[in-house]
């Protein structure tokens, strides 16, 4: 069994029939640390998937572990909550306290750390997203991007081993998404947290280990970027983007030029372009 | 504009009085307060005065700034005085159809006004020098006996907490959907009273909206990490009282004891 692990997971809003199924059937494994971005339209379930994970909600139908925790014991739910950890969209709505650091200490204050080894988790998680000088800040002069990052610390102080971050950028500018992104590969491969990502934009899925994506309550595609975003008729036919380098890549095969169907990042994209077209003046 | 809004009257500094312990300010306060109106005669008073005096000199907060948070209760001081002028006996001094100012009277509006100054100058020492955190903090550690008879003292911090970490942003929200509103052709500024408080309609729901959403999420927010009421809860910072804070509640003692007993002793009217 992998770190988290949904076993025929369905899950409804609704108590009564008709019963919208906002999951259908979900069986996916994520291993320890590993990185895995989510993708999907409005609806598809991925929120409903992220609030599974640390037993903001519990299953319908079917199950899941946290760790060979059953989320479904409520016993436990304290204990799957100091482990994995959620960051939502928006960071105003998610911090508690007026000042920086008192906000940071808010998880570990609420798990029941001594004083003295909370200061230490504070210092090393506001250092670890780059936030250790606003400390003594208010949140509310931050800009978002650093709002975000304080929300991200407040959940590293607690030492989770996963941190499942819902749509973190998606109401940042392109600057915030980037500080917000930057920090959570660092603490991906420096401190080998688990990460699954929510995310809208195709570029940032493209850099994950691993990329699922889901369409009404289903797993529709599940593999690296590579494999996933090569599927680009597929994704088309359920609304989804692919990267804009993959789309061009797609766009002239179509019109008969013989380029990769795996081209992920621009600088990718550039170096098949510079084949095609010094090809074509030389021949 | 409204990103720069401080809350309270909070000049952050380094001074003695903003070193101290703030359970220990919050309690001076509160017990000078009480024995500026147990001062019964001008003596007690001027003990108090002498007090509250010291405590501004210590906190480092220019006179200035003291005399402006008087500006709002100026109003209040000057009608006091002026009814107190009317009241009491003694030789009289100035006499027209039914109003009389005695002796007394004058004692009486002298004493009132020094009072009402004194008690804002006391409380401005507190405001001025502590941080809103510093004074929920003080509180909620203040009332904890209160949670043995069941007063639900961590809840009325927490409370307390968020409530100062969202007026700022509630703050700028309203000023966001004014601004849309405006956009959209709504007058807010003319009109008489009646018609700018309709106006405020249009602005008020959105805002309430906005906020249970806030609500929900920051609630969901504090699930995520782990919040589960007061049980079992720590806290990062610590109070501890220090050598300065004792001396500081010897000296308030040693000048309250003074009030009682000169309550006591002291019967001469005008002193």
């Amino acid at each position: 069994m992998e770190y988290l692990q949904t076993q025929e997971l369905t899950y409804s809003y609704h108590k009564e029939p008709p019963l919208t199924l906002a999951l259908d059937g979900v069986t996916l494994g994520i291993g320890k640390g590993e990185f895995v971005a989510l993708l999907g339209h409005n609806g598809c379930g991925k929120s409903t998937l992220a609030k599974q994970f640390n037993a903001l909600i519990l299953p319908s139908g079917g199950t899941v572990f946290v760790d060979s925790m059953d989320t479904k014991d409520q016993s436990l739910t304290f204990e799957i909550r100091r482990q994995v950890g959620l960051v939502q969209q928006n960071p105003d709505n998610q911090l508690v306290a007026s000042v920086v650091e008192e906000d940071v200490a808010f998880g570990p204050e609420n798990i029941g750390v001594p004083p003295g080894e909370i200061r230490e988790q504070v210092d090393a998680a506001l250092k670890a997203v780059g936030m250790y000088e606003y400390r003594t800040h208010a949140p509310h002069k931050l800009s978002g991007g650093q709002k975000q990052r304080v929300a991200i610390a407040g959940i590293l102080a607690m030492q989770p081993a996963c941190i499942v971050l819902d749509e973190p950028t998606a109401m940042l500018d392109p600057r915030g998404r980037r500080e917000v992104l930057e920090t959570v590969w660092k603490l991906n491969r420096e401190k080998g947290i688990t990460v699954v990502l929510i995310t809208h934009y195709m570029e940032e899925a493209a850099q994950a280990d691993r990329v699922v994506v889901m369409d009404r309550g289903k797993v529709l595609l599940d593999g690296t970027p590579r494999q996933v975003f090569s599927q680009v008729d597929l994704l088309k036919e359920h609304a989804l983007d692919v990267p804009q380098a993959t789309e061009l890549m797609a766009l002239l095969r179509r019109e008969g030029c013989e380029v990769p169907n795996d081209v992920l990042t621009a600088e990718e994209c550039t170096k098949v372009l510079e084949g095609l077209l010094g090809g074509t003046q030389t021949g | 504009m409204v990103r720069d809004i401080t809350l309270g009257q909070f000049l952050p500094g380094d001074s003695l009085m903003h070193r101290l312990d703030p359970r220990a300010k919050l309690g001076l306060t509160l017990s000078v307060i009480v024995f500026i109106f147990v001062a019964g005669n001008f003596l007690g008073l001027a003990v108090m005065t002498g007090l509250v005096f010291l405590g501004m000199a210590v906190s480092g907060v220019s006179i200035g700034r003291y005399l402006k948070s008087l500006k709002v209760v100026l109003l209040v001081v000057l009608f006091t005085s002026l009814l107190n002028l009317f009241y009491g006996g003694g030789e009289v001094l100035w006499e027209w159809g039914f109003l009389r100012i005695t002796w007394g009277g004058v004692s009486n509006s002298i004493f009132v006004a020094v009072r009402i100054i004194v008690l804002i100058f006391a409380s401005s020492v507190l405001t001025f020098t502590t941080s809103p955190t510093q004074l929920t903090d003080a509180l909620e550690r203040l009332m904890k006996p209160l949670s043995l008879i069941r007063v639900p003292v961590h809840e009325i911090a927490m409370m307390m907490t968020i409530a100062l970490r969202f007026i700022p942003t509630l703050l700028e929200e309203t000023d966001k959907i004014m601004n849309a509103q405006k956009a959209r052709g709504a007058d807010m500024e003319s009109g008489g009273i009646l018609k700018r408080v309709k106006a405020l309609v249009p602005v008020l729901v959105p805002l309430f909206v906005s906020s249970f959403r806030r609500a929900y999420e920051l609630a969901t927010a504090m699930e995520c990490r782990c919040y589960r009421g007061g049980k079992g809860r720590t806290k990062m910072k610590i109070l501890h009282m220090k050598a300065r804070d004792y001396i500081s509640c010897g000296v308030a003692a040693a000048a309250g004891a003074g009030v009682i007993l000169l309550r006591i002793f002291i019967t001469h009217p005008y002193l």
